[in-house]
């Protein structure tokens, strides 16, 4: 029935006017040392899932979703990249050199993104977590004293708004499909369930960059995030979990056995070429 | 109905009741219209668009053709894909990713179009999930080094890019239009290859020997993507005379060794051919003998990955039915509920 | 679509929605029509698969506006699309055909005067 597709408008394709994070690294920002420690946290976040959801493209349940997947995951590596290259200013470094060059240890990212995709269903889990976690984040973060923070918000906010949706929609359907995709969500929520109080850890310099208004305290956004899960859990018809946080909720990558088989992946040429150019 | 002959079925002729051979002769009187008017508007260099009559054979051609090239999207996805968890910047992981998904689009647009040919996406799938259906070879062989990434880029969708320009003057509308939208955005693909190579070349002696090394073994079967010589491909001809194919496979390869020498000189590399060298006379570079037989031997099913990819793709819709019918599921219950809903405040 | 097939596809008053017998695909086809900017139409920009009508929008967005080219998205069944049939083409188009009379440019008397 396609037989009226015209050439004109609907094709007509633009760059778009927001901000990149090539314009952040000639825009002269400079992050002080506790704000660029801040921004670490951020960015290591966004990188790692999308180093994760990179992984489904071509593996998704179909083309449409690929796309989908695709489109999330390319944003999520965009706020990863501005928060690092903020973030390598307070110390001379690069995008690159952050997250090819740092170890296992020096990674701030939170379990819940390492987690394995496994089945559609705890990818979608993962994201409705990380999602309503982010957006809750970002929408504070909007009103950051730190300028560059404050833009990257914004942009990042309008981006995380369709990820919420993306991950709802999917919940609604999975839990209200199949007695198969009822139970995979819920099991996939249970399987992702211990490691979503990590997102509300207070790291270091966080209470502190807070207080002056420069960074979002995690641990001020449990309730209204935890609040919004838990209802769209319940309006999908699924338990939420009665699962108690995992031991080691602080970010610090000391127990986590994924994060360094992703680094692994993810470094690994980089680091047989080190000082060469891509 | 045969589509070449517009003549009465020998059953239809034979069958004793007036309804069936009334039946048989108006069939036969609207293909006969329908002929005329397919052939003028071939004659016309116009489009044919979906709902117009068109013999089965031009619209089999093309429902293999377009779902063909629709697999080789689909499938060119994996060995690029291979690479997104480990491009080796930030930002080359972002082309990277950006590029696979356009290619899934890719695949999306002309399966659309392979659609209004009558063929559901579904059975397309099938067809590929089967291995009943052909992609282009040049998948089966393996992206083993980032610079493949870059050989990819540029002589790969370079090759495919001179396959699809001229496709966009195709004589069937929905295939032309999704030719378009295609070559608008990968017009980035070839240039972001070209320029991984181009930095790998000017980079350490490592990555310029890696640069070298993917261009010595995707060059020939690049040059073989535009299909085997003329004298050997059977079915160009008539293709050529719908006005679907524009050019012939050994003018369009050609056409791109052409384009290709003087960027792999402004890249710094080598192209693996020692036949290669200007032709004064034919205004051409001649180029050596591809080897025709390894390329028969892919297309047959022996290339090094063909297994691999197919089950990959497999894999994918095995792992992604429940997925599928979960949301067709949905869906139903949904239009089910408002449906009762209705019927109550009915 | 013929009409015939349109009319198969009614719901029965009580009963379980069939899936949709034309299209032989899990996920029906929808039409995505995008309007590039303020002031402009929806124009078609292509298909797509979805189980909904919900997920189609989004599906739309996703493939259709990649590249910063819509401001507004429709998508419409493709199974309820009506069109005109390309056989009666002549009847249907042929009637506007030689009617100079409704172009300005059939009225040659008022040439030269200002404003007409």
């Amino acid at each position: 029935m396609s037989s009226f597709t015209t050439q004109d408008s609907a094709t007509r394709i633009s760059v778009g006017d927001a901000i990149t994070p090539e314009d952040l690294s000639s825009s002269g920002a400079a992050a002080d040392e506790k704000t660029a420690r801040y921004a670490l946290i951020l960015g290591d976040d966004s990188l790692i899932l999308a180093q994760r959801l990179g992984h489904w493209i071509s593996r998704a349940p179909e083309l449409e979703e690929d796309i989908a997947l695709g489109n999330i995951a390319l944003d999520l590596l965009g706020h990863a990249r501005f928060f690092l290259t903020y973030a390598g200013t307070a110390w001379g470094k690069t995008e690159d050199d952050l997250a090819y060059f740092r170890d296992e240890e020096e990674f701030r990212s939170a379990r819940l993104v390492e987690q394995e995709n496994g089945d559609f269903a705890k990818t979608i889990a993962r994201q409705l977590i990380f999602s309503f976690y982010s957006h809750e984040l970002y929408s504070r973060l909007v009103d950051s004293a730190d300028e560059t923070l404050a833009a990257v918000a914004e942009k990042a906010l309008k981006e995380v708004a369709y990820h919420q949706d993306h991950a709802a929609q999917w919940l609604l359907r999975l839990a209200g499909g199949t007695e198969e995709s009822q139970r995979r969500m819920q099991a996939g929520l249970e399987s992702v369930w211990a490691y979503v109080q990590e997102l509300f850890y207070d790291a270091e310099p966080t209470a502190e960059l807070a207080e002056a208004g420069i960074a979002v305290l995690p641990s001020s956004l449990r309730e209204s995030v935890m609040e919004r899960l838990t209802g769209i859990i319940e309006q999908a018809g699924l338990r939420v979990p009665e699962i108690k946080g995992a031991f080691g909720a602080d970010r610090s990558g000391r127990f986590s056995e994924q994060r360094g088989f992703i680094l692994a992946e993810m470094q690994v040429l980089a680091r047989q070429h080190p000082g060469a150019s891509w | 109905m045969s589509a070449q002959s517009p003549q009465l079925h020998p059953v239809e002729a034979t069958a004793t009741t007036e309804q069936i051979s009334e039946d048989a002769r108006r069939a036969a009187e609207e293909a006969r219209v329908g002929w005329e008017r397919f052939e003028q508007l071939i004659a016309e260099d116009k489009r044919v668009e979906p709902r117009d009559w068109m013999p089965n054979n031009y619209r089999k051609t093309l429902v293999r053709q377009v779902s063909q090239h629709a697999h080789s999207e689909i499938i060119g996805m994996q060995p690029e894909g291979n690479w997104i968890t480990r491009a080796p910047s930030l930002k080359r992981k972002a082309v990277l990713m950006a590029k696979v998904q356009d290619e899934a689009g890719h695949g999306l647009y002309l399966y659309s179009a392979a659609e209004t040919l009558g063929t559901p996406r579904d059975e397309l799938y099938e067809q590929l999930y089967t291995g009943k259906a052909k992609y282009s070879s040049i998948f089966n062989y393996p992206a083993r080094t980032w610079a493949d990434i870059g050989a990819i880029g540029w002589l790969v969708d370079g090759a495919a890019i001179t396959n699809q320009v001229p496709l966009c003057r195709a004589s069937y509308g929905p295939y032309g239009r999704a030719m378009v939208r295609i070559c608008k955005e990968e017009s980035f693909h070839q240039r972001q290859g070209w320029e991984i190579l181009y930095t790998l070349s000017h980079g350490t002696q490592a990555q310029k020997q890696m640069a070298q090394d993917a261009v010595d073994r995707f060059y020939g079967p690049a040059l073989q993507m535009f299909g085997p010589p003329d004298d050997e491909s059977p079915n160009s001809k008539q293709s050529m005379a719908w006005n679907i194919k524009r050019f012939s496979n050994d003018d369009l390869r050609q056409r791109f060794v052409d384009m290709i020498v003087p960027q792999a000189e402004a890249l710094g590399l080598t192209l693996p051919d020692p036949e290669l060298k200007w032709n004064d006379e034919r205004g051409h570079y001649d180029y050596g003998d591809l080897d025709w037989d390894e390329f028969f031997s892919v297309v047959k099913g022996n290339g090094p990955l063909n297994h691999q990819r197919l089950a990959h793709y497999r894999a994918a819709r095995d792992e992604g039915a429940w997925v599928r019918e979960a949301a067709a599921a949905y869906a139903a219950k949904q239009q089910q509920a408002a449906h009762d809903a209705a019927l109550l405040t009915a | 679509m013929t009409e015939t097939a349109q009319q198969t596809e009614q719901i029965p008053a009580g009963g379980v929605i069939a899936a949709d017998p034309a299209e032989r695909s899990l996920w029906p086809l929808w039409e995505v029509f995008v309007r590039s900017s303020r002031g402009l139409s929806h124009v078609h920009a292509g298909s797509l698969h979805a189980p909904d009508a919900s997920m189609a929008l989004r599906n739309a967005r996703d493939l259709y506006t990649r590249r910063n080219e819509g401001t507004s998205i429709w998508v419409v069944p493709a199974a309820e699309i009506a069109a005109s049939d390309p056989d009666s083409k002549g009847g249907y188009f042929e009637s506007a055909q030689g009617k100079a009379y409704r172009h300005a440019t059939y009225y040659t008397q008022s040439e030269g005067v200002p404003h007409l």
